[in-house]
This record gives structure tokens, sequence and C-alpha cells, in this order.
């Protein structure tokens, strides 16, 4: 292993096949190999049943891959951990405990103190905006909120890695971005690796500073981009960016590129 | 563009709500709609657009009572039958003043509410860790599903006979009937609630560096608390029915042995206090169960 001393987070020739409960198998992925350094912050992007769910899962421990593996600093991944936070589209917070209790559910699991949890979870209460929201019932705020909450709650653990699968999917479109300005915000002053997961072409290109675009059957990268789009909306405008020939450019490229592989798919389907 | 008129060069002006608006009486007795009704134009099929109708359920009540009055009061029903309004006035302050049998009335319902309480606790009890184990594990699914599935659809009434042969007729025998009356209700509750919970919540623990037991005790049981009140209020709704069932059988306290008793004696009176305090007191606990729950469980039904 060459990423034995390899700071960040690697996914080694990573492949996974199901087999069908009536004979017949699914190659989800198929030697999908990627690395992230420290603080990269990288969006995946695809088809459905591309297999993009099931790389995250498998980084995040949930699954174990058929063959390859996932590294963390030099360590083998084997099963979900603190280091490697999640962000899941909605519904994954505890609605039976409020929005304090949400945040601080990592820190309290690892048998933290209230003195050691309290004021971060309220300096993080302040970040997401929801600084007077810490007594409300999570049942009671709106989806982006809840959202915000998701956020703070991975944050409050200090993970190395964020995994984000559909954050911001079930929003709608203007939530939607402005959110996208938070988890750009977040991400430069916490130095986070992040993986997100989108269907998105936009999302994807406005925050990814790297994107990979995959194809399915067997879900593989199909293109690697670099953006400079997700460093330039720290300074400038995300409605200026989005509208720079430059985005629209890339965005009409990569749409295309999504369009034709689902053409091929249901030709597949259909022949 | 502010203050400045809107595009068609009026001002804005908010239209006047309706001018005509029935009076809170006739919309609390059910004869006028509401205003978000009055202006639908489908009403039948809405279910939203059926109001209370509460006026009708004033004509019911004084149509019954009405009926009991005359037909007792001139003589059409025999006392035997049905008793006159009177007649059971007089019958209810002698239960209060002595008690049915040598036992106060008010000991006869808290007999029957006790062994109820009883009943439901210990299926509790026993129930719900049972159903956790069958959510949580194949082996314990395995052993339990059988019977489970074997004692779901037998009424609780249909053991009373197995439960006398071997218990004979005393306190025990009662209480293990509510108890296996409650035991299966409590074990698929638990069990739903188990399985019920959102694979992205026990996921999100994990990543927060939550341990086995700690998703257990911070996710699964809290997620799975409405179920397991809902398997409660069915548990006691289920258990008064049985209890009323087996006191009728063979008690010598309790509603159901009053009315079965007084039934000997011919004391239609009797009987018919009986059960009013029988429907009384199963609609108390469905009550009181609904406000514990609103109060205990409000996060029900917004995950």
């Amino acid at each position: 292993m060459d990423d034995a001393d390899h700071n960040g987070l690697s996914v080694d020739k990573v492949s996974m096949v199901f087999t069908l409960p009536g004979g017949g198998s699914v190659h989800a992925l198929n030697n999908v190999s990627l690395d992230l350094a420290s603080g990269e912050l990288m969006s995946v992007l695809g088809p459905s049943g591309c297999g993009k769910t099931t790389l995250l899962n498998i980084i995040a421990g949930f699954l174990a891959p058929t063959e390859g593996g996932v590294f963390l600093n030099g360590h083998q991944v084997t099963g979900p951990a603190a280091e490697r936070g999640m962000v899941f589209q909605q519904g994954a917070l505890f609605e039976w405990l409020d929005v304090r209790k949400n945040i601080s559910f990592g820190p309290r699991m690892m048998g933290k103190s209230k003195k050691e949890w309290g004021p971060k979870v309220d300096h993080l209460l302040d970040i997401v905006g929801l600084g007077d929201f810490g007594d409300k019932p999570v049942y009671q705020l709106s989806g982006g909120m809840q959202q915000r909450v998701a956020l703070a709650r991975c944050l409050a653990n200090d993970p190395d890695v964020i995994l984000m699968d559909e954050p911001l999917g079930a929003l709608d479109a203007l939530t939607r971005e402005k959110m996208q300005g938070l988890v750009l915000k977040l991400w430069k002053e916490t130095g986070k690796t992040i993986v997100l997961i989108t269907h998105s072409v936009e999302e994807a290109l406005f925050l990814g500073e790297r994107l990979i675009v995959m194809a399915p059957r067997p879900g593989r990268i199909h293109r690697e981009y670099r953006l400079p789009f997700a460093e330039q909306g720290l300074t400038i405008s995300p409605r200026e960016i989005k509208a720079s020939a430059d985005f629209v450019e890339k965005r009409e490229e990569i749409l295309s590129m999504i369009w034709e592989m689902e053409e091929e798919i249901m030709g597949r389907a259909s022949a | 563009m502010t203050d400045a008129p809107n595009d068609n060069g009026s001002e804005t002006k908010l239209v006047a709500a309706p001018q005509e608006q029935p009076s809170a009486l006739m919309m609390w007795l059910g004869l006028a709609d509401n205003s978000f009704t009055r202006q639908k134009t489908v009403k039948f099929g809405d279910p939203t657009a059926v109001n209370s109708g509460r006026l009708y359920s004033f004509i019911t009540v004084i149509f019954l009572l009405l009926l009991w009055w005359v037909t007792t009061s001139q003589g059409w029903v025999k006392p035997i039958y049905w008793p006159s309004f009177e007649a059971v006035g007089n019958r209810l302050t002698k239960l209060y003043e002595q008690g049915f049998r040598n036992v106060a009335l008010w000991e006869h319902v808290y007999i029957s509410v006790y062994r109820v309480l009883t009943g439901v606790f210990f299926g509790a009890i026993v129930g719900i860790p049972l159903g956790f184990a069958m959510g949580l594990s194949s082996v314990a699914r395995g052993l339990f599903d059988p019977i489970v599935e074997f004692m779901r659809p037998i009424p609780p009434l249909a053991l009373i006979p197995l439960i006398i042969l071997w218990l004979g007729i005393d306190e025990t025998a009662k209480i293990t009937l509510l108890f296996l009356a409650a035991l299966f209700i409590m074990i698929i509750a638990a069990r739903s609630g188990v399985s019920g919970v959102k694979i992205s919540k026990v996921h999100a623990a994990y990543s927060l560096g939550a341990s086995k037991f700690q998703v257990l005790k911070n996710v699964i049981l809290p997620n799975a608390l409405p179920e397991i009140f809902t398997g409660i209020r069915t548990a006691m709704g289920v258990c008064w029915g049985t209890v009323v069932a087996a006191e009728l059988v063979a008690a010598e306290k309790g509603v159901g042995s009053m009315i079965m008793i007084a039934k000997n004696f011919l004391q239609t009176d009797t009987v018919v206090i009986g059960i009013i305090i029988i429907g009384i007191i199963g609609y108390a606990i469905e009550m009181l169960m609904r406000l514990l729950e609103r109060w205990l469980i409000p996060w029900r039904g917004k995950g």
C-alpha cells in the first residue's frame, strides 16, 4: 500500500458487487480510485444508479467493499467512526431531542461533560444562524433550519472528513442557494475534507473544488474536473459566479454528458 | 418602486372580509360552516367540510332520554327489562350509601381498574423487552415468532377456561389473563417500533461515535416510544373489555361481577348502572392515555 503515509482520504480500487436473490449480480462500483488531500472539497455527480451513494456508504463504513479499500490518514476504514461525519438528506435528526441536544449528541456519546461541549455548541449555533433556537424541538424548525442543525451536529464532533449525502436535496430552490453559501463558509472556516453527493449539476459545480462525474453499469468514475468556483465563491457573489460564461459552459457540458448517459441506459433497457 | 402604485395604476387595497358572519353559537352547534368551508364549491367528499353537527348530537341524546322516560313511566316496558329513571336514581343512591353485597361501589370500580393496570403493567414489563429482542436479533425473532403469531389472533376470552383450570378463580388467575391479553399487544408494538427506525438515524448515531448500547438507548428506544405508547393504549382498551368479561364468569368483586350477580337477582337497575360505569371508565382511560401521550411524546409523527 503506497498510501500508508498518505494524509487524507484515499479510495483504493474499490469494487462493489451485489448478488441478487434470484441469481445474477449488480456491479454497483467497478475499480473506483480517488485521493483527497486534507481540506479538499469534492462533489460527486452522476445519473441515478451510478453508485455514488454506495461509494459514500463505503467511505462512511456502512458497507464493506467487495474488493479494494478505503483509507483515512493511512489506516483502513472498517466501520463507521466519529472521524468520518455524515450529513444526510433529511429526517436523520433525533426528533425527540431539542436543537442543542441534537448538536451535542456526538460529544455526549463520547462521555464529554457539558463544560466541554457547551461553549462549542453555542458557537456552532451562532455559525449556522440558529442562535435563538437552541431550546426548540427540531420538528418545529423548517427544512432549511433542520439541515443547519444537521451540519452543526456533524461539526460538533470535529470529524476529519464530512460526508454529505444530498444534504440540500429536499430544500426549495431559494433555501438551497442560501445553504450552499453556508456549506462553502463552513468549509473555509473549518478546513474540513468534504465529499458531497448531489443530483444538482449547479450545486456540484459551485461547491466542488474537485468534481467527479460517475457513469452507471458498472458504477465508475467517468470524468474529473478541478474547478475555480468554490474558491471564487468566498469573495464573489454566488449569483454572479453562476451567471458567468465559464460556469454556464461547464454546466452545459456536464448536463449533456449526464443526458447522454441517461439516454444510453434507456436505450439499453428498451433494446 | 416603494410606495408607488402597482402595475395597473391602482393602489393595493385589501378585499374586506365577507360581511355576513354566522354567530359563534351557530358554528358551535354545527348549523353553520366556518368561512373556509363556506367558500368551497366542492363539499361532498371533502372530509374537512363535515362539521361537528353538534345540534343533532343533542337531539339524539334528548330523544333517547325521552324514549327511556316515556316507555318506562307509561309502563310500556316492564321494569325487569329496563328500569325507570327513578329506579336507577334510587338504586344509585343506595349503591353509593350501602355498596353492593357489602362492598362499596367505588371498591367494585377500583378492583376492576386495579386488575387492568396490573395486567398491562406486567404485560409491558415482559412484552417490551421481548419485542425489542425480536426487532433486533434474528435468534429472538425466530424463537418467539411462532408463539406470537399463534397467540395474536386468539381473543383473550377464549383463554378463560384454561386459566380457570390451571389457576382457579382467584386474583392470580384474573391478572394472568390480563397479563396475557396485554403481553402480545406489547410485544408486537415494541417490535414494530424497533423495526420502524429510519436507518439514517441509526447510521447518523454510529457516525457520531455512539456504541451499540448507546444507539439502543438513545436512538432505537426513543424512536420506538410512540409505537410502544400506542400499544399501551390498545392494551388498556382490550384489558378493560377482558376484565369485565372475566368478572362476568367468576368473581366476587368488580364491575363485571356486580352486573352479573345483579342479573341473578333481577336487579336490572344495577345492571344498567354497571354498564354506564363501564362505558364511562373505558372512555376515561382512553382520554387519559391520549392526554398522557400528547404530554410525554410531543414529537409523535413529526420525524
